[in-house]
């Protein structure tokens, strides 16, 4: 009975803890970029940089407040930093669609075009990121570190396994899930969200009610930069903050979106933690889970781990593969809001 | 005074003109109906007054007022409703919130205008809170009418209403225009099923080639034996 406890603290402590915050960060980042994808009609490719850029303003203002002593310990100041890195970040969404997008939608332009557009938009805000913060790693986590120990929780419970639970998980999952819910909220029951959906839905009719398609456009920025500031965020608190890494999420984060069905929101958050507990469940050393089940050695001497953590983007191309393969539009079948 | 007429109308898609100075015009709380053959301009002359196209020549007046040189979204403003042959609802939004879209643009509390469309569309009443989508073809033909009615237009004006849905429900769709129309709204509809449209309306146009060939009450033109013939299959 030891035996399987030990085991399931084992899971629980590298695969189900972390997955559920690795995997509200990328719901985050994937509803942002299917929220973009229903409503201007394209991928953008430039979503990983702009939750960088958030990010990166968040990271300057933290380090600003920490000089003046400012802190709401336990908690991390990033929280308090947050709206710095929202403002900016919406910023420079709204100077990218006046200056670029709004060009292509003008002439409108293919999908195509506009997705090509956006890898521009990403080199840019990439290099002006560079420039800024530089490419070295940040890590700006403060405040308390643990909401639970391992050491505690093996004194509590007498396991020979821990489990730890990391302030900046449980400040990620708490944080996305009112975030989710707010959005859902907005989409569901406000007459400025309900038109969006409209928008989405069908453009033309939209147009014949009275809807403002410039409007509809602004507040999907607004709302995509917010949720990319906060998704780029809270990554940075749980890992660190690296712009090639954030180049990188782009992978997960699009897998993600499609896996759900791009377009869904329910399906961006779904698909975020498919990607994220794939990842972890795949990448996992299975050994010392073996041994107290069914014994040390059995197995061989093998750590039983499927595919090296180095590898773990792999793990989203395949399921990016298979869902394509057998249901091209996502679990949740997406297109509009 | 009309509610709403097209004088001498004459334009097309840039290329060749469509509409070869049509007139056409409806009273209100009356059904008037564009009949005709295949590529007559009948959904073309609806367009027109409802400035999805640009006319080189001719006039179009909305209780008097010259619009046109409005764009649709202005139109709608100044009290014209259009639903569209196709796509013409929110598939993925339910029936009230296809409504409230509806209203959009109205600034004060519509909740009255949709009650009175659920009066008007009982079936919608019970279907609220499901997506328009999933509903059958003449349910979603009186949701996209219901929401091109919460502006509380004065001009309603339906692209071929019935198109793909069985006789029964042609009827009862029928039904219903004929419901609108006696609030006191004028509607302008372009049908393919002219027999049955023509014994509704009050007023039939039967165009052909983008001129108005001929004028007449709908029962007169149900009468008259060279429409018939020529148009109505005997």
């Amino acid at each position: 009975m030891e035996a399987v406890l030990n085991a399931l603290v084992l899971i629980g402590n590298y695969i189900v803890v972390p997955g559920l915050a690795y995997g509200s960060q990328l719901a985050l980042g994937a509803l942002g970029v299917t929220m973009i994808y229903a409503v201007l009609r394209f991928s953008n490719f430039g979503h990983g940089e702009i939750m960088s850029f958030g990010t990166m303003l968040v990271i300057l203002a933290t380090f600003a407040l920490q000089d003046f002593g400012l802190s709401i310990s336990p908690l991390p100041t990033a929280l308090l930093a947050l709206p710095v890195g929202i403002a900016g970040a919406i910023g420079l969404c709204l100077l990218l669609d006046r200056y670029v997008y709004k060009f292509y939608r003008q002439q409108r332009a293919s999908p195509v075009i506009y997705l090509i557009v956006s890898i521009g938009t990403m080199f840019i805000i990439g290099g002006l990121i560079r420039f800024i913060i530089g490419p070295k790693d940040r890590n700006f986590a403060d405040g308390e570190r643990f909401i639970m120990k391992a050491s505690a929780f093996k004194a509590n419970t007498g396991l020979a396994e821990g489990l730890a639970i990391k302030t900046s998980q449980g400040v990620t999952v708490l944080t996305a899930f009112i975030v989710v819910g707010v959005v859902f909220w907005f989409l569901n029951y406000t007459r400025t969200g309900k038109s969006m959906r409209a928008f989405s839905d069908n453009e033309d009719l939209a147009l014949l009610s009275g809807i403002d398609p410039d409007r509809v456009v602004r507040i999907t920025w607004i709302i995509t930069a917010v949720l990319a500031t906060i998704a780029g965020t809270l990554y940075g608190l749980d890992k660190s903050y690296k712009p090639l890494v954030y180049m990188h999420l782009l992978l997960p984060i699009f897998a993600a979106a499609i896996v759900g069905g791009v377009g869904n929101p329910l399906g961006a958050i779904a698909g975020g933690f498919v990607i994220a507990f794939s990842e972890l469940a795949i990448t996992f050393a299975y050994k010392k889970v073996a041994a107290y089940l069914i014994g040390d050695g059995v197995l061989g001497d093998g750590l039983l781990q499927l595919l090296s953590t180095d590898y773990k983007f792999a793990v989203s191309f395949m399921i990016l593969v298979i869902v394509l393969l057998v249901k091209p539009t996502g679990i949740f079948s997406g297109k509009t809001l | 005074m009309t509610a709403l007429v097209g004088t001498a109308m004459t334009g097309g898609y840039g290329g060749a003109d469509i509409l070869k100075g049509c007139t056409i015009s409806v009273e209100s709380g009356e059904i008037a109906v564009i009949v005709g053959p295949n590529g007559a301009g009948k959904s073309t002359a609806m367009k027109a007054m409802f400035g999805m196209l640009d006319l080189r020549v001719g006039s179009v007046l909305l209780n008097g007022e010259d619009i046109t040189s409005l764009p649709p979204q202005h139109r709608v403003q100044r009290g014209m409703g259009f639903v569209p042959q196709t796509q013409n609802v929110f598939t993925s939004m339910t029936v009230e919130e296809n409504l409230e879209m509806g209203g959009f643009i109205r600034g004060d509390d519509f909740s009255d205008t949709i009650e009175e469309i659920y009066n008007l569309f009982p079936v919608l009443r019970e279907k609220r809170a499901q997506p328009a989508g999933e509903l059958s073809g003449g349910q979603r033909q009186q949701v996209a009418v219901g929401r091109a009615l919460m502006t509380q237009p004065k001009v309603l004006m339906l692209d071929e209403p019935t198109a793909g849905v069985s006789p029964i429900v042609m009827d009862e769709l029928f039904d219903r225009i004929i419901d609108v129309a006696r609030t006191g709204i004028a509607i302008l509809m372009v049908e393919q099923n002219a027999k049955q449209a023509l014994a509704i309306a009050d007023r039939g146009y039967v165009l052909v080639q983008g001129e108005n060939r001929y004028t007449d009450s709908g029962a007169a033109l149900l009468a008259n034996p060279d429409v018939r013939r020529a148009f109505l299959g005997g």
